[in-house]
């Protein structure tokens, strides 16, 4: 059994918080007590008596101020699988609330309403998808009951979003006709679209292969913390830890230590208190080292034969978060796993249209929710990797030196 | 599954090890908020392995309302001094007595908001600057929605509104003076991971956790432990009843389930066949208000 981690993007219209639900109910994870509480609650019954959809309800503050806040995390777990759903909710702040939760997902639902068809948030949610290189892309086309069920409604939409998926160099779709208010290929195949022979939508996230997502090639490793216990019988000991990123580390590997750049050989690993032979993503490990270095935070540990790029002067992809703008030529911290180093935004090269890809100047500066090109220069060397070539050691956030706030996903390149 | 897979439970115990070891390196002076209850236990598990083979670098702090089981006290000395951790109590009671606070009054008075007042003040005493709980998001939509780091004000107030966004693995773990950051290390686990955790590990739990005969009074078809620390009415009748813990708080907030589990295979059987939620089931506390833990945590509370 394994994780699978998704993010469902579709506005309130598309029906995502009635498939949460559902995926929810069908999965028998909502219990006695919540159901009862949502019986007494529910307005908009369906056929089992509930309102689906107010089981991903807000906070009373939200419902209140009429606001939503970032992302909400959802939990269930089927006997193939643990599920984690990211779901983003919100209008006004969708682009922030998508990345944050893609930013933390493998697979992306669009949801797309039968009726309506591919509108211009589908190929907002497509770009931003694409962007952040997301591994599985699954389009629920909903409400098929609104359309009757039909198969060429769903080939329509279909050869629609294909020419998006091709424009936007999206691999990997898979298409799902659903009615995620009655249940259709949810769990169980439909007995009203019999012309549809692919898998329901859990069985299809229950079945997509993930772990091969991981990258197990490129050993990357960067030291978060030293363990020195100092004690009588551990005096010597010094111990690297940190997550291995990407790759395999083993035993006896030559590796070099950067941005310093000197040679060691790994003499030791341990996982979890206990000595191991090789070590791999995204395992939590110790790395031990045959030479006596000052090695500290930071730290990127990579084979000689595999080396990641070091550089101070990046061009990046910079999606803004915060309500302040960015202001070209500030200096903020970029935060890269746990590397901090001071960081000016130097030149901000255009905007990205996230409706349509076009490049547009960024001349009157840029807000909450844009995506720009930039050229940023780190005070000291960065070591890392492209963004499209091993995401996991490509991205990083910006932090306002003043407000500590996080106030951007920066995609390395 | 190929040669390089993990299966979810050692996942999990990655993202929590490295999130532990984040709160090492970015804050001066850190602390693991341990209640006794198994999300705790399995904080001090997973806090272990982070950090093996030298020792937990941080204290294991125990706010103590006066209302815990016997049983959870014995356990909680116990583990600190196997890990070798420094323990630091701090009791409800003395800040009740030095800041002249008003005791709750009724059947089941729950210290539980009072017990914001001393946390409050050990932070401070202490100059914490990062706290860390055992809170999951499945528990409630309060937590549902809280980030793993959780800055919180001079007040200890959460603002749900200006949560930092938290992208990728990266923790931004950045506040100012005086401000300080609540920790959730296993944000992502369930109940049920949590406890498939403690029966793949072996780790030792308080004995409550287990069947075993209580004199309890029926309220509200809960089923709430006799004790010095609640009041009973003429009217309540006294059973003893086989029965187990499923959640660990204080006597006055916390009902027991009947059941027969007296191993973690059973137990592990139970809850993956119960049909009622943790907090449903055994949290006095959360059926006051639909709101009751987003007003808590506002306040300050884990």
């Amino acid at each position: 059994m394994d994780i699978l981690r998704f993010i469902t993007a579709g506005s309130v219209d598309d029906g995502k918080s009635t498939l949460i639900g559902r995926l929810l109910y069908d999965s028998k994870s909502i219990l006695v007590d919540q159901l009862e509480a949502l019986e007494k609650q529910s307005k908009n019954k369906n056929a089992d008596g509930i309102d689906l959809a107010l089981l991903t309800d807000g906070l009373r503050a939200e419902r209140e101020q009429g606001i939503t806040i970032d992302v909400a995390y959802r939990y269930f777990s089927t006997t193939k699988r643990k599920f984690i759903i990211a779901d983003a909710p919100g209008h006004v702040q969708y682009t922030r609330n998508m990345i944050t939760g893609a930013s933390n997902s493998s697979l992306i639902i669009i949801l797309i309403d039968a009726r309506a068809g591919v509108i211009e948030q589908t190929r907002r949610h497509s770009i931003i998808a694409s962007l952040l290189k997301m591994p599985h892309v699954v389009v629920a086309i909903n409400k098929m009951d609104l359309a009757g069920f039909s198969e060429q409604r769903f080939n329509e939409i279909k050869a629609d979003y294909e020419k998006v998926a091709a424009q936007l160099n999206i691999k990997n779709v898979t298409y799902v006709p659903i009615s995620a208010l009655l249940g259709d290929n949810i769990v169980e195949r439909s007995a009203n679209m019999p012309w549809y022979t692919g898998q329901p939508l859990l069985e299809f996230l229950e079945s997509v292969e993930v772990a091969s997502d991981i990258n197990h090639k490129d050993p990357r490793f960067q030291v978060q913390y030293v363990i020195r216990p100092q004690t009588a019988e551990l005096h010597d000991y010094r111990g690297y830890a940190g997550q291995i990123i990407s790759g395999v580390y083993k035993k006896g590997d030559k590796i070099k230590i950067l941005p310093a750049a000197i040679e060691s050989t790994i003499t030791k690993i341990e996982v979890g208190g206990k000595e191991v032979q090789e070590a791999f993503a995204p395992q939590a490990a110790v790395l031990h080292i045959a030479d006596d270095i000052d090695i500290s935070r930071g730290d990127t540990f990579a084979r000689i034969d595999n080396l990641p790029k070091v550089a101070s002067e990046i061009e990046v992809v910079l999606c803004w978060l915060d309500n302040k703008p960015l202001i070209q030529g500030n200096k903020y911290f970029l935060q890269h796993k746990g590397r901090l180093v001071k960081t000016i935004v130097r030149e901000v090269a255009y905007k990205l249209d996230v409706n349509t890809l076009e490049r547009i100047p960024a001349e009157d500066g840029v807000k909450l929710n844009e995506v720009v090109h930039a050229t940023i220069k780190t005070a000291a060397p960065l070591v890392y990797d492209d963004f499209t070539a091993l995401s996991d050691y490509g991205n990083a956030i910006l932090v306002d030196e003043t407000s500590n706030s996080t106030v951007a996903a920066v995609l390395l390149n | 599954m190929g040669e390089y897979t993990l299966d979810y439970l050692e996942q999990l115990e990655a993202e929590s090890i490295y999130i532990f070891r984040e709160v090492a390196a970015q804050f001066e002076k850190p602390a693991l908020l341990f209640s006794g209850g198994k999300d705790s236990i399995t904080l001090v598990q997973l806090a272990k392995k982070a950090f093996a083979p030298g020792k937990i670098p941080f204290p294991l702090v125990h706010i103590d309302t006066g209302h815990n089981f016997p049983e959870a006290l014995a356990y909680r000395d116990a583990l600190a001094k196997e890990v070798g951790a420094e323990l630091i109590v701090r009791k409800v009671e003395d800040t009740i007595k030095q800041k002249h606070l008003t005791e709750p009054k009724g059947k089941f008075a729950s210290r539980n908001w009072l017990q914001i007042h001393t946390l409050l003040d050990t932070i401070e005493e202490f100059k914490f600057d990062a706290c860390i709980g055992g809170a999951r998001r499945d528990e409630e939509k309060a937590r549902a929605k809280e980030r793993i780091f959780s800055v919180r004000d001079e007040f200890g107030q959460w603002e749900p509104k200006l949560q930092r966004p938290e992208l990728w693995n990266i923790y931004n773990g950045r506040v100012h003076k005086g401000e300080n950051v609540r920790v959730f290390p296993i944000s992502n686990w369930t109940e049920l991971d949590v406890w498939s955790y403690i029966k793949k590990e072996g780790v030792r739990l308080p004995s409550i956790y287990f069947a075993h005969d209580r004199e309890v009074i029926e309220h509200q078809g809960q089923l709430i432990a006799v004790s010095d620390y609640i009041t009973i009415d003429e009217t309540d009748v006294i059973s003893t009843k086989k029965v187990r813990y499923r959640t660990v708080g204080d006597m006055t907030c916390t009902a027991a389930v009947e059941s027969n589990a007296a191993t973690l295979d059973e137990v592990v059987n139970e809850i993956m066949a119960t049909r009622i939620s943790e907090r449903g089931e055994t949290r006095i506390d959360d059926r006051v208000t639909e709101a009751a833990m987003e007003d808590r945590k506002k306040g300050g509370y884990f």
